[in-house]
């Protein structure tokens, strides 16, 4: 049975909804009747015609200022709760998603499950599976208390599928109070230079571990090869502790999940926190000097090599084709 | 400036994670150890006292078995005393429940100007207990810091995003979360782990902190593991020595998937 009403705390960027929305909107049409987005930002209007293409009626929204957009969203899911009683609200397990649903949990006093990787309803309950212990395990939770239940989502857990549905309807209210929650105020943005795909969304992702050697060796081995296939680079979470590259960056469980159509790992030996992150991607390349490095054990072509020979080799060989 | 700094002692990381077949739950027995995600927090709580000019720095940890080996680690770097909340009435609790232990042990340990935490724990990896202490709190709550400064009754930070960084402020007291390497963590000197041995530690159970049996452990979690099963696994493939020529076989591969 489905539930009658089942909810996504959306996310825009420049303009658009972001992939993780899509993604969460298509899996609630499948279990929800009534599928709607909650929305913290000016631009509703711009992004209710995508949202409605993917199955939400109605968007609930506020514009949050200079505020943080989830604490501002989680104060506006709190008000809109009581009134419009969904069953369920799914969130994406980012920045902000991660404010919101932490808010919310407080405020309804209601426990949040999070990192899911699926979420299914059983009887009268919501259950939510989780990948643990490097993704070969699967814990499933259920909800055991009152709705609506929170569930936070792994982006990349769906595959984002148009409904054919038309423009959202957008209810917008004038404001929310926060109280002292919103007094955290963003002053500037600063845009670091970016080129090519973003590293969920990116067709090829290359990653870099401790086996590169240095911080130094990050930018001409896997910038660099990411650069020349057009994909993004990634990090294991050995060299974002050491700081040789910012958190953004870190695939694994403390990290992002990537699914892309070829992972290339470089000197990453295989750690069950990184694993659990890349483990879904298409086809897995490895190259480490270690032989007995687990991330073979995954992986469809391994190479047992100098990262710092190879890897130089193979970006002349390609931009050779190009 | 007096900052609370929440850390974790959690099972050695390197060692394979197990669940206890009749709880369901991570196994948590054994010795445990300061969760690295945290180092960086308590290395940042003691470069902002010292730059404040004034203050300490008190470690809020929730552990089971009275374990203090993490602290003592934490307490060695220079923090000046701890929280400690272990009580058998907290196995099981989840992210909301920790919250609210940490939350009321804040308010225990005197009047602070910061919170600092990790963004997510090594092992249970919820990732929303900063956002709930902070609403706990009624404080704001500053995610994803990668640099903090403090001055003037305001806290600065610059907050992680995907395209780069948002330069956000807010008014003290505030909740502040810091991301993985952004500080180098202080060894601890030798000194400093003789005097971590006598700094004290506040031994604290629920009913301490007024918080009943409802609203922590499995009553307060209001879920039920249902199923725990193995994930499909995945096929290794071919595995080849670099003899110089191993990039061929690379771009060979890159082909067939027409990646290139």
């Amino acid at each position: 049975m489905p539930l009658p009403k089942v909810w996504v705390y959306a996310e825009g960027e420049d303009g658009k909804a972001t992939s993780a929305t899509l993604e969460l909107l298509t899996k609630a049409r499948e279990i929800g009747d009534t599928v709607e987005a909650v929305y913290s930002g000016a631009d509703a209007d711009t992004i209710a015609p995508q949202l409605g293409e993917y199955g939400a009626t109605k968007v609930h929204s506020v514009d949050h200022g200079s505020s943080l957009s989830g604490v501002i969203g989680g104060a506006l899911l709190a008000k809109l709760v009581a009134d419009e009683q969904p069953d369920l609200i799914l969130f994406a397990q980012s920045y902000d998603g991660r404010d919101a649903m932490g808010r919310l949990s407080v405020k309804l006093d209601r426990p949040v499950l999070t990192n899911g990787s699926g979420v299914e309803v059983e009887g009268d309950t919501v259950a939510v599976s989780t990948a643990v212990f490097g993704g070969n395990t699967i814990v499933t939770t259920a909800f055991a208390g009152e709705k609506p239940f929170l569930a936070g989502i792994r982006p990349k857990t769906f595959a984002p599928e148009p409904s054919g549905g038309g423009a959202a309807e957008v209810v917008k209210m004038d404001s929310v109070d926060a109280g002292r929650a919103a007094e955290a105020q963003v002053l500037d943005h600063h845009v670091e230079e970016q080129e090519g795909p973003k590293l969920e969304d990116a067709d090829v992702v290359v990653s870099g571990g401790r086996g590169l050697g240095s911080a130094e060796a990050y930018e001409p081995l896997v910038e660099e090869l990411a650069k020349v296939l057009k994909g993004a680079s990634g990090a294991s979470r050995a060299i974002v502790d050491a700081g040789w590259v910012p958190y953004s960056k870190q695939v694994g469980q403390t990290g992002k999940t990537v699914k892309p159509k070829v992972y290339i790992a470089i000197g990453i030996s295989g750690a069950t926190q990184h694993m659990v992150g890349m483990k879904g991607s298409d086809n897995i390349i490895a190259i480490n000097k270690d032989p007995e490095a687990p991330i073979f054990s995954v992986s469809d072509l391994g190479v047992v090599g100098d990262a710092s020979k190879v890897v130089p080799k193979l970006i002349e060989a390609l931009k050779a084709k190009t | 400036m007096n900052i609370a700094v929440c850390v974790k002692q959690i099972p050695d990381p390197a060692t394979p994670g197990e669940l206890d077949p009749e709880t369901k739950t991570l196994k948590r027995e054994g010795k445990l150890i300061l969760d690295d995600s945290d180092s960086y927090g308590v290395e940042m709580a003691l470069q902002l006292v010292d730059a404040a000019g004034g203050g300490e720095v008190t470690l809020i940890s929730m552990a089971p078995n009275d374990e203090v080996s993490g602290l003592r680690t934490a307490l060695a770097m220079g923090a000046a005393k701890a929280v400690l909340v272990s009580d058998p009435a907290l196995q099981g609790s989840d992210a909301l429940s920790t919250a609210k232990v940490i939350a009321k042990s804040v308010e225990r340990a005197g009047e602070m100007d910061l919170v600092l935490t990790a963004t997510e724990s090594t092992d249970g990896y919820t990732g929303t207990v900063p956002q709930q202490v902070a609403e706990l709190l009624g404080w704001p709550s500053l995610t994803f810091a990668k640099h903090i400064e403090t001055a003037d009754g305001k806290v600065k930070i610059q907050r992680q995003t995907e395209a780069g960084y948002d330069m956000v402020e807010a008014s003290l007291p505030a909740v502040v979360s810091v991301t993985a390497g952004v500080v180098e963590p202080r060894y601890p000197s030798f000194k400093g782990i003789m005097a971590a041995k006598n700094k004290p530690v506040d031994n604290v159970k629920a009913a301490d902190l007024g918080l009943s049996e409802d609203e922590v452990g499995w009553k307060g979690a209001r879920q039920q593991i249902t199923s725990i099963e193995a994930a499909p696994e995945r096929q290794a493939g071919e595995k080849i020595e670099d003899e110089g020529d191993a990039h061929e076989r690379i771009v060979a591969f890159l082909e067939q998937l027409k990646v290139i």
